[in-house]
């Protein structure tokens, strides 16, 4: 399979436009086959993952490609740091980590991205719209670009999004591609009841089992009765994308490209059909969860990050309450969902709750958490999904109210009584 | 008693190692600490064991983007899986490797081989993976 380069590829890589943008071009070139691509397409943004400080080799990836004089060739956002960088003190970041952390923000600053510091750019200033040709780092926001917006994105891994950023350019292969978005697996939700449906827990509970389900297909999902708000799909969203690679959902009546279930197969047949019932749920839910009981050191909201909506949301729950003093409440977001909630004169009641907000991270990207949180309790199936490997606690999964009853009490407090047939 | 897969070749190379094999795709990001090469997935069958220095087979990567990166900082701490086998071309995985060329010159070979063949795989069957894609391998012995 050959590679057909344009002029503007070859001068790239003939480093006319540096040394920066030929290293890109490079390892664009050498992953084409292994996508299969014959050519390259332009994209008109970018989103990098990479942005996360792990360890020496990301940093030194980055500080090289910054003393290189990358500067990204579109609009680039970029996803959580490693750092809160004004309130890392308040927790137990190590020093060293966060001066490494600050060096990886500082190198992608330098390149021209837009400090957005956020997985859910979609819910940012600069988000996509339906067809436009993007490379997007972060699983759960290429999930959301592809099925809510109907940007065309591939699943891009870490250290490619900025080649692609700072090229302008992709293989022309996969999800960027229509004909590759059509569906191959027919979800069909049966018999689950209205007050399943209503509540924000089935969100992420449906989206964790939909992706062990999926795994890498394309799942059209049939049955939805209500229209989920944005905050519902994207938790779906990501929590799919973390039991799965699922890069792009459909959901009948819902998602812009399935108007219809013909329309979301383009009139092709589904390699396979399945039944989705409240018992499938059920297990799904308890799958989150590692631990149903016990006392509970921190309560953390925002996987993906908060948005004004959720603050608003939670706000009210927390009237006329205190955290339990044993408890730590924490929301991660980013500076810019802060801002606007500090604004609204929201914080100013998380923080009378007992309550704080990291912003710019989260707890699976900087190491903030004190050793003696040994039980997590969250809302978010990531958060759930990643927690007992990135973190080694336990974790208890379940709905806002669930959390803000247990922040106040100190211990799991579950309200059952939906999820039981 | 031997075997021999034939695969195909994404990154080149030639490696004799113990495989390590799971039917379920891995995310490295919160699936592998790539200080030790401990598989972290608790939800993951291979939760537990090191792939440091061995081969490791799983069909594709799930989860995170972050994946990539955190098989570089393995590269680095030398700390990643010998090589790596999947049931299709996996271009996480891929991106890696060529990374670990271009910035340290250490590659992972990875092959790709079919899903019926990557079940064949037991974890602790000894490998050689030849520079032209032959699996040949040597299952581990059982005593009855």
């Amino acid at each position: 399979m050959t590679l057909k380069l344009s002029k503007y590829d070859q001068e790239l890589l003939a480093g006319t436009y540096g040394p920066a943008a030929k290293f890109g071009m490079t390892i664009i070139q050498r992953m084409a086959p292994v996508y299969g691509a014959h050519e390259l397409l332009d994209i008109s943004a970018a989103h990098i993952d990479s942005t996360i400080y792990i360890g020496e080799a990301g940093l030194e990836f980055a500080e090289k490609l910054a003393s290189l004089g990358a500067q990204v060739a579109v609009p680039t956002t970029l996803n959580v740091s490693g750092l809160d960088e004004h309130y890392w003190q308040d927790w137990a970041v190590p020093a060293d980590w966060a001066n490494k952390a600050h060096r990886q923000m500082l190198a992608y600053e330098s390149m021209g991205c837009v400090p957005t510091w956020t997985c859910t750019p979609y819910q940012d200033q600069m988000r996509p719209v339906f067809g436009q040709q993007i490379a997007w780092g972060e699983s759960n926001a290429i999930a959301f670009a592809n099925s809510v917006i109907g940007a065309r994105t591939e699943r891009y891994p870490d250290l490619l999004d900025i080649c692609c950023a700072i090229t302008g350019r992709v293989p022309a292969v996969g999800l960027h591609l229509d004909c590759n978005r059509i569906g191959n697996l027919l979800i069909n939700l049966v018999d689950i009841p209205e007050q399943v449906r209503l509540d924000d827990s089935f969100y992420p509970v449906f989206g964790h089992l939909l992706g062990k389900i999926a795994e890498d297909q394309i799942p059209v999902v049939q049955g939805f009765t209500h229209r989920p708000s944005e905050d519902q799909l994207k938790a779906l969203c990501a929590a799919a994308a973390s039991s799965g690679a699922v890069a792009l959902l459909h959901l009948v009546g819902i998602t812009p490209e399935a108007p219809t279930i013909e329309a979301a197969f383009q009139g092709q047949v589904p390699n396979a059909k399945l039944n989705i019932t409240l018992q499938d749920l059920i297990n799904a839910r308890l799958d989150l969860s590692t631990y149903h009981d016990g006392d509970v050191q921190m309560v953390v909201l925002g996987s993906p990050h908060f948005s004004l909506a959720e603050f608003k949301q939670l706000i009210p729950l927390l009237k006329g309450k205190h955290v339990h003093p044993n408890v730590r409440f924490l929301v991660t977001t980013n500076r810019l969902m802060a801002g606007l909630a500090h604004r609204a004169g929201l914080l100013d009641a998380l923080y009378d709750f007992g309550g704080q907000v990291t912003v710019d991270t989260c707890i699976l990207a900087t190491p903030m958490l004190p050793a003696e949180i040994k039980l997590l309790m969250t809302n978010s199936a990531k958060y759930a999904y990643y927690a007992p490997g990135l973190l080694e606690t336990e974790i208890a999964f379940g709905s806002m109210v669930d959390c803000v009853n247990s922040a106040v009490a100190g211990k799991v407090v579950r309200d059952d009584s939906i999820w039981q047939i | 008693m031997a075997d021999i897969i034939e695969a195909q070749i994404i990154i080149p190379g030639e490696v004799t190692a113990e495989v390590i094999a799971a039917s379920e795709p891995l995310s490295f990001w919160g699936g592998y600490n790539h200080k030790t090469g401990e598989i972290i997935d608790r939800r993951h069958p291979l939760s537990g064991h090191n792939a440091a220095g061995r081969i490791l087979a799983v069909p594709f990567t799930r989860g995170s983007s972050t994946t990539t990166a955190v098989l570089l900082e393995a590269v680095r701490a030398n700390t990643a899986p010998a090589a790596m086998i999947t049931s299709a071309p996996d271009s996480f995985f891929a991106l890696a490797s060529i990374i670990a060329d271009e910035l340290y010159q250490s590659p992972i070979p990875l092959l790709v081989i079919s899903r019926k063949d990557l079940i064949i795989l037991r974890t602790g069957d000894r490998l050689q993976i030849t520079s032209d894609g032959n699996i040949i391998i040597r299952h581990r012995e059982i005593n009855i």
